[in-house]
């Protein structure tokens, strides 16, 4: 079973690799939409699915992220990918270290409303203030370069480097499961109370997960402004929260591969419903489909797309789904 | 334990472990209030090392609420609490468990999608936090790794070390629990109703565990089955609406008239 998972991510990211090879400029501009959607998924599915954290603001770290980006990005020449990645990373991260500090003293639907608070405030500060350009958002004179290495006004150079970095996130995200650290979280997940009667301290252990998890959205935020060129306040909206934390739903919480799963489906159901080929002008009315599609998939895919395979064994051989370890 | 001085079986000698004996875990005047309820009245306890101390009461008597205080779940209005000779009320629950103090609790509270093993490692870990070792990956900590064998083994679950706690009986669970509490190396232990639910058979293999750790650890028991209670603990403690109504041997308190009549029902 393990190994199968394993075999399933290792195809997905081939096919990603290759896909380059048979795309035109659409396909490879779409796939790296979905691939940074992924990665602000696995930011989420590190919160939600793995220390039981339900954060309805995490748009907020994806948006300074991305205002980060135009923000220190220089008028007259390329920055370097060497501190502008670090920098807006820690620029979410810090906001999310804030966040969290305050937000992980309240529990349930407290910390649900607390944290839709502070991403509320950081959309109104870019909303209102000459700072991030009101309504009409601001742009990337010039996309960040790494020496002559790295060009990311290069769409191939750029959908390269945002499959790196969905890799190396999910890598990552992978090891630390089976840390130390990521056991502590599941435990947390599962049981906070047991954990601190067995001498964890529970707070620091969340609070840092707070600020891994808004690191990553950082790093989506900066590959989301890099894509574009242009940044403006919907992009610190709670309907983007809302869209991420359906995506990890849609794929199947408490699992990596349910967040780049989910993100793809997200993606490529809210294709299909604006279809006007496929719906003509009920394309207009795509969100009534893509609700209807994803209520669907919640009621008849408890478990997520990744639970189907197991679901599809139990009704075809009839026996018990296999409990995930 | 013992109880305030006008509701004590024996003034004196009587309800206090022996002079010079190894006192783990002191609880003085605890009292807690529910707002215009006193769910404990200055309660006082005195865990020693070696013996197994039984609480037992109706439901409401306010054996829970003194487990949560003396294990820091819950702040005492007034009161101190010492483990280890050090002064310890004001200290969270997670200090005190790493300072040596282990509870388990009426309901399970395993982690049923990790194997009994990693159950057992996970609490291990507790006892050994180091942030430089964060990114160390869970099942190759040799230190947690060593303990959790070791606390399987100790409580019969070694053939099912790798089976999924969710998957284990009622009976194996309460076993798993224990030897959750265990795996933090405390020396005195708290187990709320550790043989609820259990079978005859579990709970005689419960109880051949406790005698066991008792040599080691000072043990406080909350138990509703009277005649494992009797059996084990070498003092019983009865609370009546937040008081201590007898605290002695287990034979004195069954020829306490005062308790018969106010727990166990018999007529005076």
């Amino acid at each position: 079973m393990r190994y199968s998972r394993h075999a399933f991510v290792a195809a997905c990211f081939l096919l990603l690799a290759l896909f380059p090879l048979v795309a035109g400029s659409y396909g490879m501009d779409f796939a790296t939409k979905i691939m940074i959607y992924a990665l602000f998924a696995l930011s989420l599915e590190l919160l939600v699915g793995h220390t039981g954290l339900v954060c309805f603001g995490q748009t907020a770290f994806f948006g300074i992220g991305a205002f980060a980006t135009v923000l220190l990005s220089s008028d007259t020449a390329p920055s370097s990918i060497a501190w502008l990645l670090p920098a807006c990373m820690a620029a979410a991260a810090g906001y999310a270290l804030l966040v969290g500090a305050l937000s992980l003293r309240t529990r349930g639907v407290y910390f649900i409303m607390v944290t839709l608070a502070f991403a509320q405030m950081a959309y109104y500060v870019a909303h209102d203030t000459p700072l991030g350009g009101g309504t009409d958002g601001i742009y990337l004179t010039l996309k960040p370069v790494l020496g002559t290495l790295l060009d990311l006004d290069q769409a191939r150079t750029l959908y390269g480097f945002t499959l790196a970095c969905l890799v190396l996130v999910f890598g990552g995200l992978a090891l630390l499961k089976r840390s130390r650290f990521g056991h502590a979280l599941a435990g947390i997940r599962v049981n906070e109370q047991r954990m601190r009667a067995t001498g964890f301290s529970t707070y620091p252990y969340k609070l840092a997960a707070f600020t891994v998890s808004g690191a990553i959205a950082g790093l989506a935020g900066f590959l989301f402004a890099v894509k574009d060129g242009f940044v403006n306040p919907e992009m610190l909206s709670w309907h983007l929260s809302g869209a991420v934390l359906i995506m990890i739903i849609l794929g199947g919480i408490g699992h990596l591969r349910g967040a780049l799963v989910g993100a793809f489906a997200f993606a490529l159901l809210q294709e299909l419903f604006k279809s006007e080929a496929l719906f003509g002008a009920l394309a207009k009315h795509w969100h009534l489909g893509l609700g209807l599609a994803i209520i669907a998939s919640v009621v008849l895919l408890p478990r997520g797309l990744v639970g189907l395979p197991g679901q599809l064994r139990a009704r075809l051989l009839g026996s018990p789904q296999a409990k995930e370890v | 334990m013992n109880a305030t001085p006008d509701s004590q079986t024996a003034p004196g000698n009587a309800s206090r472990p022996a002079a010079g004996a190894d006192v783990l875990l002191r609880g003085q005047n605890i009292t807690r209030r529910w707002g215009g309820l006193l769910a404990l009245n200055a309660v006082n306890v005195e865990l020693t090392r070696g013996s197994v101390h039984a609480v037992i009461g109706t439901n409401g008597a306010g054996k829970s609420t003194l487990i949560n205080i003396l294990s820091g779940e819950l702040a005492p209005s007034a009161g101190q609490v010492e483990l280890l000779g050090q002064d310890v009320t004001h200290w969270q629950q997670p200090r005190r468990a790493r300072a040596g103090l282990g509870r388990s609790y009426q309901r399970n509270t395993i982690y049923p999608s990790f194997s009994v093993l990693e159950n057992c490692r996970l609490a291990a870990q507790a006892a050994y936090q180091r942030p430089w070792h964060w990114w160390q990956s869970a099942a190759r900590c040799p230190h947690s790794g060593a303990i959790a064998e070791d606390v399987v083994a100790r409580s019969g679950l070694g053939d099912l070390r790798a089976l999924a706690a969710g998957l284990l009986s009622h009976g194996q669970k309460r076993q798993l629990e224990i030897a959750m509490c265990l795996a933090t190396r405390p020396q005195v232990l708290l187990l709320d109703e550790p043989l609820a639910g259990m079978g005859a058979e579990e709970t005689e293999r419960m109880l051949a565990m406790l005698a066991e750790l008792k040599s080691a650890h000072a043990i406080l028991l909350v138990e509703h089955d009277m005649d494992a209670v009797f059996r084990i603990a070498d003092r019983v403690t009865v609370m009546v609406n937040g008081s201590v109504l007898a605290c002695d041997t287990p034979a004195a308190i069954r020829g306490n008239a005062q308790v018969r009549t106010a727990y166990l029902g018999e007529p005076e």
